[in-house]
């Protein structure tokens, strides 16, 4: 029809989360508009990626075991299972696939946990917090759910740029550890900004009748990021690397206790 | 006839001294551990070499006020549970080879 222009079809698109480019490749044209739709501000298509995943679709109602997370390593391949998608990643060859049903959440999953994996062997990780950046340096809050992310996140002034009110990306760049923006969100139900900045701070979350910060030293601190730090893979090497990670980055960045009224004065605070 | 006991850190752990206490993690289920300062001369002392009436006269009588046979029962206490928690193996004879594995040897 004149006038009228198609929107390209791809069959496959990159999904870039702290520099590290995965394709997703998928006969289903509805999957790839789901997954630009899910992770806007973090999509491409360049032809660079580092990983490579073939997305196979299932139909609904089928499942792979019971619901637990499962991931394993095997003779270079990283396996990662639930009851509602099946993936593996060969290394040597840097491609895998998935096999999950059409819906946003599996996919999220591996995701995260192929970031987990990733982060694991450079010494970052993901950690369950909201975190924003502030005067150019990254200020993280942590906690289980209901500890108060994403009441941190919509407090957050309009000076904040927001990286997410549910995983935060942890990682080392030339020996500085940043935050980086991430899709990954909690109720907040929006993705983060896609920037990424020095760390300065993790506040360990806890609400209470005033607003009061205190300093976490030692096992205390590491306790505390150990505690919410996202963990899957149970083998050695992996638990030893994670395990290393959060007693160096306790080492080097101030780990305290935050309690909060939940209103906007908190964030007098965060400076 | 010796009833000597020996206690060997599991190599299925992740493990970390951070000023008087060790965090441990162990790696069949990632749960974390805290040994307080006196395990911690425990485990930093558990090489399946020395006997564990040694490390606890030796290592703990010397340097805290206890009687040996209380800081024995104490330490016995707590190398069965961590053995229990597959942290460390324990045996009646010196263990030499590296451990991972759950529980007692005998």
């Amino acid at each position: 029809m004149p006038g009228v222009t198609a929107a390209p079809q791809h069959s496959t698109v990159v999904v870039e989360i702290g520099g590290v480019p995965i394709r997703l490749r998928s006969g289903d044209p509805a999957f790839i508009r789901l997954v630009q739709d899910r992770y806007v501000g973090y999509v491409g298509y360049s032809e660079g990626a580092s990983f490579e995943f073939d997305v196979e679709l299932i139909p609904p109602g089928v499942a792979f075991g019971d619901g637990d997370v499962q991931v394993t390593s095997d003779s270079g391949r990283w396996l990662m299972r639930r009851g509602d998608f099946h993936a593996e990643m060969d290394l040597s060859t840097a491609r895998g696939r998935i096999k999950q049903t059409i819906n946003p959440y599996s996919l999220d999953s591996v995701l995260r946990i192929m970031h987990t994996l990733l982060l694991a062997r450079n010494g970052g990780f993901l950690l369950h917090s909201a975190s924003a950046i502030r005067n150019g340096r990254a200020f993280l809050f942590s906690g289980v759910s209901g500890a108060g992310k994403t009441t941190m996140a919509r407090l957050a002034p309009p000076d904040a740029a927001l990286l997410t009110d549910e995983i935060s990306y942890v990682t080392l760049q030339d020996d500085r550890y940043m935050a980086v923006g991430t899709p990954f969100f909690g109720e907040l139900a929006r993705v983060g900004e896609n920037l990424r900045a020095p760390i300065e701070c993790v506040y360990l979350l806890a609400k209470g009748p005033e607003n009061k910060i205190e300093p976490l030293v030692g096992g205390a601190a590491v306790r505390g990021l150990l505690g919410n730090i996202l963990f899957f893979a149970r083998d050695l090497e992996f638990v030893k690397l994670v395990f290393d990670a959060a007693v160096e980055f306790a080492n080097r960045i101030p780990i305290r206790r935050l309690t909060f009224v939940p209103d906007s004065r908190v964030w007098e605070l965060i400076v | 006839m010796s009833n000597k006991r020996y206690v060997a850190r599991s190599t299925a752990i992740a493990a970390r001294v951070l000023g008087d206490e060790t965090m441990v993690m162990s790696a069949v289920n990632s749960t974390l551990f805290t040994l307080d300062e006196v395990a911690t001369v425990i485990w930093e002392s558990a090489d399946g070499a020395t006997p564990l009436e040694d490390i606890v006269t030796n290592k703990i009588c010397t340097q805290y006020d206890i009687a040996p046979e209380i800081a024995l029962k104490d330490a016995e206490g707590l190398v069965e549970g961590l053995a229990e928690h597959g942290l460390v193996v324990l045996s009646d004879k010196p263990i030499t080879q590296p451990t991972t594995s759950h529980g007692v040897n005998k």
